[in-house]
């Protein structure tokens, strides 16, 4: 097994005086789509967020085996860590050129993987990322992140409330990604954590409650309703 | 007739100081949520160094006046990045710290200023032709005026040039949206910070000489004098927005010179506008909903 790409020791993370992640451990591989699991407001968000700094944090975090708990969250994505907010957080009065553009931190970013990956950005790049629809929107915010070379990818929530054609451009997207960068990924939708994900980190309340292969829990409904509260899709079928 | 066009064109030159004054303060709000009350010391350094350069080298030259401007513009831009460096910078995020320390450093620059230059105004000198007037359609009109209305106007286009077309505005443009996203793109966006802050303090550096002009002294208290209406200004435009601190400007001081002309009271006019847009529109006339 080689070192893995992201190790975070005990994790903890303040917002407003509240303690929004109790205690997280667990590493990312080097290769492949590691999926982060839980239910609503257990603080998956916050845990990317702390691993970012853009939330005050205790704990470890290495990235390729380099501390970065203590670097401001500029100095950390230079680093080589894209990052893909939950809703999107496009900067809705600037153009979507603006918005990649704004987003190119190497020397040669890859515009045309970017414009082979959403041909439709670049028919749109004069228009304001504001008026573009949520698929579009999470086009912008996947290619702000996939235009530099990255080491380590974090995409929280990317299919979420986006109709299921979208689901499937996005997923499509994602895989894309995985295949230049490890990803650490945030994802409710369990169609699409079973098309991409090889590990799983399971949260609940703040605290890392299950780790592994990915197949071997989805394999396991009883366990997915246990950690999760969800039925799986046969289930529900 | 030339009454009204008299108070036009004043009120418009009026304007043009509130914008020089209210760009800046608009600007550092909407991209650090940072009130600046020490906005008008930036202006009121900028007149006095503008002052001192007259003084020295001959105040009826207009190379020298030119002069006066780039080192009044220099001097404010310098004065506002060492505030924003050395004092700002370590309260981000800290509203009611930033407020004491502007504050302060208001209070205390106009203490020095008048252990400076005395507390009392002092009269000024400039080229012949700005102490003259312009006949526009049967009204006299002093040639200052005409200057500060220039100046405003290509303050205005040079910022907006400077916000659409270099990175630099980009991220500030970006950065009044959504500050940590910025950072989350790899953008230390503090080098932003500190350039907004000299750009606003160039602007207010530039105000302050072309104040002096129209006021036909500088003071002390010049600043603090132009300051509550910039505010004021700011607010109405709606914080962030350049257009909105433009339009803003023109309305209140236009407003104000023909209140103040036919019934005396241009100040309680203003202070009604801006109670009236702060019921009707809270984030001002091109501010962003909250
Ligand atoms: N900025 C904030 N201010 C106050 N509380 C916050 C903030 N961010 C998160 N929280 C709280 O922290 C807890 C974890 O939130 P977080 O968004 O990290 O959960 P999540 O697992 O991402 O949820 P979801 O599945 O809904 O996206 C929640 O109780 C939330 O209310
Ligand atoms: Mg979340």
């Amino acid at each position: 097994m080689t070192e893995p790409i992201l190790r975070v020791t005990n994790l903890r993370a303040t917002v407003a005086g509240q303690q929004v992640v109790e205690d997280v451990t667990f590493d990312v591989p080097a290769t492949g789509v590691t999926a982060v699991l839980g239910r609503n407001g257990v603080g998956k968000t916050s845990t990317l967020k702390a691993l970012l700094g853009l939330y005050a944090r205790t704990g470890e975090v290495t990235l390729a085996g380099e501390r970065i708990d203590r670097l401001s969250t500029d100095r950390i994505v230079r680093r080589g860590v894209g990052y893909v907010p939950e809703d999107r957080e496009v900067f809705a009065g600037l153009t979507v050129a603006e918005n990649l553009r704004l987003a190119e931190r190497d020397a040669a970013p890859r515009r045309e993987l970017v414009a082979d990956l959403f041909p439709d950005l670049v028919r749109r790049s004069a228009q304001r990322a504001g008026t573009l629809s949520g698929g579009q929107q999470q086009m912008v915010s996947l290619a702000r992140a996939l235009l530099n070379d990255n080491r380590l990818l974090l995409v929280d929530e990317p299919t979420k409330g986006l109709a299921p054609k979208i689901v499937g451009q996005v997923a499509t997207a994602l895989a894309e990604a995985a295949a230049t960068a490890p990803v650490l990924l945030v994802e409710q939708n369990l169609e699409v954590i079973e098309r991409l994900a090889t590990t799983v980190v399971v949260i609940d309340a703040g605290r890392v409650v299950h780790t592994g292969d990915a197949a071997e829990l989805l394999d396991d409904p009883d366990r997915i309703q246990r950690l999760l509260g969800v039925h799986t899709s046969e289930n529900a079928a | 007739m030339s009454t009204i066009v008299l108070l036009l064109i004043t009120g418009l030159g009026l304007g043009a100081l509130y914008f020089l004054v209210a760009s800046g303060l608009s600007l550092i709000y909407g991209l650090m949520g940072v009130l600046n009350f020490a906005h008008g010391s930036f202006l009121t350094l900028g007149a006095f160094a503008g002052w001192e350069v007259a003084r020295r080298l001959g105040a009826d030259s207009w190379g020298v006046f030119g002069l006066a401007l780039v080192v009044g513009a220099a001097v404010g831009a310098a004065f506002a990045a060492l505030t924003e460096l050395l004092l700002v910078r370590r309260l981000y995020e800290r509203h009611i710290e930033q407020v004491l320390v502007t504050v302060g450093l208001a209070l205390a620059t106009v203490a020095l200023f008048e252990g400076t230059w005395g507390s009392d105004p002092e009269f000024i000198e400039g080229p012949a032709w700005l102490r003259g007037t312009t006949d526009v359609a049967g009204a006299p009109v002093p040639n200052d005026r005409f200057l500060a209305i220039g100046a405003a106007v290509l303050v205005l286009i040079g910022i907006v040039l400077f916000l659409r077309y270099t990175r630099f505005g980009l991220i500030i443009r970006a950065g009044v949206e959504n500050r940590a996203m910025v950072t989350a793109l790899g953008i230390d966006v503090r080098k932003a910070f500190t350039l907004v802050f000299a750009v606003g303090g160039a602007a207010a550096g530039l105000g302050g000489v072309l104040a002096s002009q129209y006021f036909g002294y500088v003071s002390p208290h010049l600043g603090a004098q132009l300051l509550i209406f910039a505010f004021i200004v700011t607010v109405i435009g709606g914080l962030g927005s350049l257009t909105g601190a433009a339009v803003a400007a023109v309305l209140v001081a236009v407003l104000q010179q023909f209140a103040n002309y036919y019934w005396g009271y241009g100040d309680l006019v203003v202070v009604l506008l801006l109670a009236l847009v702060l019921l009707v529109r809270p984030s001002g006339l091109l501010g962003r909903r909250a």
